[in-house]
């Protein structure tokens, strides 16, 4: 029998504006030990099918239309109390972020224990012996002993082993995972996707797995439907869906996720996506302000040269020096970057990939090392008034599109300041041109100058910040997982964009990202961090067809084996 | 564990050397100390042999030293305007502040902290918006004039309970007691009321801000979807969570109510240390003032001494050596 | 949840009205009303010579025949003093604008000296960090363990030593002031801390330090306008309380000197004739002063709600 069946499903958030219907007209249906996979980009409406399915949905958002059945019988016309009792012992939950889903001042045994006895009604020592056996289960070692702990003992994945023990706890036979693995790093994604399929086939669960990353769904799951703008556009089996896809905005999705297999040229873009736009051609940026007067003189050969970079934080501040504890983020890293290359930094989080960039430009000091820029010792330079004619040489982009703005100003006053700064225009006219110059470079138009940043969406203020960090006329642009925040529709858009640049301005990059195929797309060679060390130094191409390092090898390993649609074409 | 409380003692210690430097600052430089002891006719010799037998003449430490020691066993000189030790001053008056200030602590955290729950659970109830609403007011009440509408409406109007004083009060060896006799519990009920409204309502209203921050967390919706009941999740999860950071401010709260009996206390002519004290500023007594000083601060040390070992036992995060965590 | 593309309007003051927070002003009658009553009494202290109906400062125009007549719907009450008078003959009414003159005066003044030292020390603290931050909290920490009103006490008592008693009177105000601004710094400097350690790890302070911009424009341009919220609430809250603190000071006697007509004094005042019946020189200006505090109170309860987007 179907295990969960919704069908024709409407839910809508009533406010001031006139309703917001979240999701539309759905209807999908699970099989016992089946993983069905719902995808789409951020707004799609995913998150809200999960909360509607097990009743929690966010006030004053409320069903309107449709059914929701659990092998046949309906829930969604449960009463308050009814619909708790299928919580936890019928649906189980998985939510995103393993830091902040479980209880901080209780043991984990104590969580598990009362929701098992919660569910299931079974004495205290049963319950014991059950909270231990589903640790083991979910792949946490010595379960005895670390059931006792409390969660900040444990570390981001296996925190979410235990989320996952807890949604288990009240033998549920439908889970369903919101973005499950979207806050880990990727070793360990691999690992509880591993994990919850297994647990599915075994226990014969079925499960929805809603996430934004199509290498998740090839992985995973058996069946997909492909969400946009709350609507299901196309369901299928998973092969179908990647290998043939039918609906135009399936098409562009995997298209758009960059190959890790191939190099190409430009990204394929999502031309399903109304604000899709390209740049408008007719600005030269050789002969305009831009490109003009940049006498850095002659060009050499190497740009910036890093030797024996060492960085270490302090984590517990202390009277007495043996009982202080330091972070080694940066240790005894030297590479040198070549006059317009682009050059890559690859890692897992807490690998020191961006504090390298924030000490190249000068926001943290580094604790000992060199950085010499174009020739000049940069640790050397005392005060920021020194340091100036550097700082203006070299800009950053930054990877949260919401923070790397100041909410606070308008588009052209953000623009502006680095040029104003730097006295970079003779008078408030010219700034004013440059500005706008600016918008049309980053293809936004002149309109978006006089506008806050809040009316804008990821990929545009993505954009705002990248004509920010061109305006000061910089040679050497720092990208700090610029796009890793963004939907993957809109990525192919921004790496398109400072490709273009990197080339018609002859800019050197450092391109940071934890991202593999990106990081093939974009850079000329890589380097491969781990915990504060550079690894390894290749050519991208000898990077991927021949790794050196183990460390190397395991992350390509990692790498989703799911090759795009777009393998078909070009 | 032992290092925590260490540090913390240590810092108490610098708090109240602060605090004493302060105090000492006052007595030493604020007027002068010798014309407050002294006649219109006490001559110049005489001013000058005092001065010298007050150690006035010494270096600034060897004086501060000496305040310092002194303070420590309870010596902060003679009373300018009562020609008495200060310490038997504060003594005398000591128990009718402390017996105040506690029945009020006890009734604001009893009564403050279930209504502050009661109006996060159920924030839309009739009874929350009532309980919210009167908050308000609570608030907005200056403590002198609560005290001065009871007193109309109690002492005036309807004639039940005594408008001012401690009424008869039993002598516990050194300590004097209003809690044994039927006019002396009858004479703390207004006074205790009007200086626990303040902090009852300050209290309600700031559990209720803490517990619906809680419930909007994650591990409270991740609570609620694996099927434990509301009675489990306000309970054990949410109240526990929102106590961590409620402790602190209670803590604070309560050191506050010291201060604060200094009002009640003026208004039904309590004879406690906060009476005192504002004669005191009011005639610059500059011994009182600086004794009630030193003691408000040890006070508040010892409160939050208490705070934070209270701190160190409800969350488990504090008591696990960093060192050790991130496996 | 599907984007909502929101048309906004291109003017500022459009936008003011379109704005969630003027529409959860305007659908809160209990709201406007607090905003109405605050605004009438801060109209009526500036307009006090004009708007009061006698003027309790003109002794030529106080006749003690008039002293503790009750108000006018009373029997003995006369029109001419509608809430009564006090035992020296002055109109209630009267005394209670002037007084709320002062009273505004003293507590306006002081919440502005404490939000300039909260906000100027919350930004240091937080964006240097290290020892500077400690040594600010520490001393912030200290003085939160004395309540506001007993360190205003303190203050005064300290002048009180250090002037001639003849010259107190004068300066009374100012030490009031300072003494009630100089209590209250604590809760903006924690608060403004705060959100500039969040805002100063933003990217968008990171993009201006890369640009080389120093701290003090960083502070000045990007992190303090971004701060500006939480304080807004807490100086309306603040205002009522300095309102409570300064009534309460001129009560225990150690305010504004008894000459000068606050609603402090004059409750003080009222409170020995309370036995012997005359209750209304007591009362009213102990439900004005209530009011006007609810009213504040009121409004910044609402306005702190409707700046948090998490209730929205």
């Amino acid at each position: 029998m179907t295990l969960l069946t919704i069908d024709g499903m409407r839910v809508e958030f009533p406010s001031r504006r006139g309703h917001v219907t979240a999701v539309e007209d759905l209807t999908i249906t699970v099989e016992p030990g089946e993983i069905l996979g719902i995808v789409g980009e951020s707004g799609a409406g995913k998150s809200t099918i999960g909360n509607a399915v097990i009743g929690l949905l966010e006030p004053p958002g409320e069903m309107t239309a449709g059914h929701i059945a659990l092998h046949g019988e309906r829930i969604d016309t449960l009463t308050d109390a009814q619909k708790r009792s299928v919580r936890g012992a019928r649906i189980g939950m998985i939510f995103q972020d393993p830091l902040t889903s479980l209880d901080p001042l209780q043991t984990i045994e104590t969580q598990l224990i009362d929701t098992i006895r919660e569910n299931l009604g079974v004495s205290e020592s049963d319950a014991s012996g059950r909270a231990v056996a589903l640790l083991d289960a979910v792949g946490i070692p010595d379960p005895a002993i670390r059931i006792k702990q409390y969660p900040h003992q444990f570390s981001g994945g296996m925190r979410q082993r235990v989320v996952i023990a807890l949604a288990l706890c009240g033998e549920p036979d439908l889970i369903i995972a919101d973005e499950p693995t979207t806050a880990l790093d990727v070793s360990v994604q691999a690992q509880i996707l591993d994990l919850l399929k297994g647990l599915c086939r075994d226990r014969n669960v079925g499960m929805i797995l809603i996430t934004h990353d199509m290498g998740v769904i090839a992985e995973t799951a058996d069946r997909v439907a492909v969400m946009y703008r709350g609507r299901v556009v196309e369901t299928g089996t998973t092969g179908q869906i990647i290998n043939a896809p039918v609906h135009d905005y399936t098409r562009s999705l995997i298209s758009a996720v960059p190959p890790p297999d191939r190099r190409l040229d430009r990204f394929p873009l999502v031309t399903y996506i109304e604000d899709a736009q390209e740049r408008p051609e007719g600005l030269d940026l050789a002969t305009h302000w831009l490109g003009q007067s940049r006498d850095y003189g002659a060009a050499s050969e190497e740009l910036l040269r890093i030797d024996n970079l060492h960085m270490r934080f302090v984590t517990r501040h202390s009277i007495f020096p043996s009982r202080r504890l330091f972070l080694d983020a940066v240790k005894d890293v030297s590479l040198s970057i070549k006059s317009g290359e682009v050059f890559g930094l690859v890692g897992e989080s807490g690998s020191g990939k961006s504090t390298i960039a924030r000490i190249v430009t000068g926001i943290y000091t580094p604790t000992s090392g060199s950085i010499r820029f174009a020739g000049t010792e940069l640790t050397a330079l005392k005060t920021r008034k020194e340091a100036s004619p550097w700082r203006r040489q070299m800009q950053m982009i930054f990877q949260d599109p919401f923070s790397s703005l100041n909410s606070r100003m308008r588009v052209k006053d953000i623009i502006a300041e680095p040029i104003h700064f730097h006295n970079l225009a003779d008078n408030a006219a010219e700034a004013q041109k440059i500005v706008t110059d600016l918008l049309d470079v980053v293809g936004l138009g002149a309109q978006a100058a006089g506008k806050f940043p809040h009316e804008f969406s990821g990929g545009q203020r993505q954009r705002i910040s990248i004509a920010r960090a061109l305006a000061t006329r910089p040679r050497f642009l720092i990208c700090d997982e610029p796009t890793s925040a963004l939907d993957v529709s809109i990525q192919a858009q921004v790496l398109n964009l400072l490709k273009d640049l990197q080339q018609e301005l002859n800019l050197t990059m450092l391109f940071i990202s934890h991202d593999l195929p990106v990081i093939r797309q974009m850079c000329d060679r890589v380097g491969v961090m781990r915990n504060g060390q550079l690894l390894e130094v290749s050519e991208t191409e000898t990077l991927f067809n021949d790794p050196r390092h183990d460390y190397t090898r395991h992350l390509l390993d990692l790498m989703p084996v799911f090759s795009g649609f777009g393998s078909d074409k070009n | 564990m032992i290092g925590f409380i260490f540090k913390r003692l240590l810092q108490s210690v610098i708090v109240m050397l602060t605090v004493a430097l302060i105090a000492f600052a006052l007595f030493r430089y604020v007027g002068d100390p010798i014309n407050n002891m002294v006649g219109q006719d006490t001559t110049q010799e005489e001013r000058a042999a005092l001065k010298e037998r007050l150690g006035l003449n010494d270096s600034f430490p060897v004086q501060f030293g000496r305040f310092v020691k002194n303070a420590a066993q309870g010596e902060f000189g003679i009373s300018y305007q009562h020609r008495r030790p200060v310490s038997d001053l504060i003594a005398e008056r000591a128990p009718a502040t402390l017996e105040l200030s506690l029945l009020s602590a006890i009734l604001a955290i009893a009564v403050g902290i279930p209504m502050g729950v009661y109006t996060a659970i159920r924030r839309d109830g009739w009874l929350s918006r009532a309980f919210m609403s009167l908050s308000l007011i609570g608030i907005s009440l200056p403590t002198f004039l609560i005290g001065i509408l009871l007193i109309l409406l109690f002492g005036v109007i309807l004639r039940w309970l005594p408008t001012f004083g401690r009424g008869e009060v039993v002598q516990l060896g050194w300590w004097s007691t209003g809690l044994l006799t039927t006019s002396g519990i009858k004479a703390l009920i207004m006074p205790a009321i009007t200086l626990a409204l303040f902090q009852m309502t300050l209290i309600m209203r700031l559990v209720r801000a803490e517990m619906l921050e809680v419930l909007r967390t994650d591990f409270v919706k991740f609570g609620r979807a694996r099927g434990l009941p509301d009675r489990y999740i306000h309970f054990k999860t949410a109240l526990k969570n929102t106590m961590v950071p409620v402790i602190t401010i209670i803590g604070l709260q309560l050191g506050a109510i010291i201060a604060f009996a200094i009002i009640t206390e003026t208004v039904f002519q309590w004879p406690g240390m906060g009476l005192m004290f504002i004669q005191a500023v009011r005639e610059v007594d500059i011994p009182i003032m600086a004794a009630y000083l030193v003691m408000i601060a040890l006070i508040f040390v010892v409160i939050n001494l208490i705070v934070d070992i209270l701190y160190y036992v409800v969350d488990p995060r504090l008591r696990v050596d960093r060192a050790a965590t991130g496996h | 949840m599907a984007d909502t593309i929101q048309r906004t309007p291109r003017t500022r003051i459009g936008r003011a009205f379109d704005s969630d927070i003027w529409h959860s002003f305007i659908r809160s009658p209990l709201v406007i009303l607090s905003a109405v009553i605050s605004i009438a009494f801060f109209a009526a202290a500036i307009f006090a010579p004009w708007v009061a109906p006698h003027n309790p400062f003109d002794l030529a125009s106080i006749d003690l025949m008039d002293s503790s007549l009750p108000p006018m719907w009373l029997e003995d009450g006369e029109a001419r003093f509608i809430l009564g008078t006090d035992d020296q003959g002055r109109d209630i009414l009267s005394t209670i604008i002037y007084g709320a003159r002062i009273s505004l005066l003293v507590s306006i003044a002081a919440v502005v000296f404490s939000m300039i030292l909260g906000i100027t020390l919350g930004l240091i603290s937080g964006y240097v960090g290290g020892r500077t931050d400690a040594i600010i909290m520490r001393v912030a920490d200290v003085q939160l363990a004395f309540p506001a009103i007993l360190i205003a006490m303190l203050i005064d008592g300290v002048v009180r030593g250090v002037l001639p008693r003849d010259m107190h009177g004068d300066v009374a105000i100012y030490v009031l002031i300072f003494a009630i601004g100089i209590s209250g710094w604590v809760q903006y400097a924690r608060t403004v801390r705060g959100s500039t350690l969040v805002e100063k790890n933003k990217e968008y302070v990171q993009a201006a330090r890369v640009i080389g911009i120093g701290p003090i424009i960083i502070l000045w341009r990007h992190i303090l306008p971004n701060v500006t919220g939480p304080v807004l609430v807490i100086a309306t809250i603040h205002l009522a309380i300095a309102i409570i603190t300064e009534a309460t000071l001129s009560f225990l006697g150690v305010g504004v000197p008894p000459t000068t007509p606050s609603m402090g004094t004059l409750i003080q005042v009222g409170q020995d004739y309370l036995f012997s019946g005359e209750w209304w020189i007591t009362i009213f200006p102990g439900i004005a002063l209530a009011v006007l505090v609810l009213a504040i109170n009121l409004f910044g309860d609402w306005l702190r709600d409707a700046l948090n987007p998490k209730l929205r």
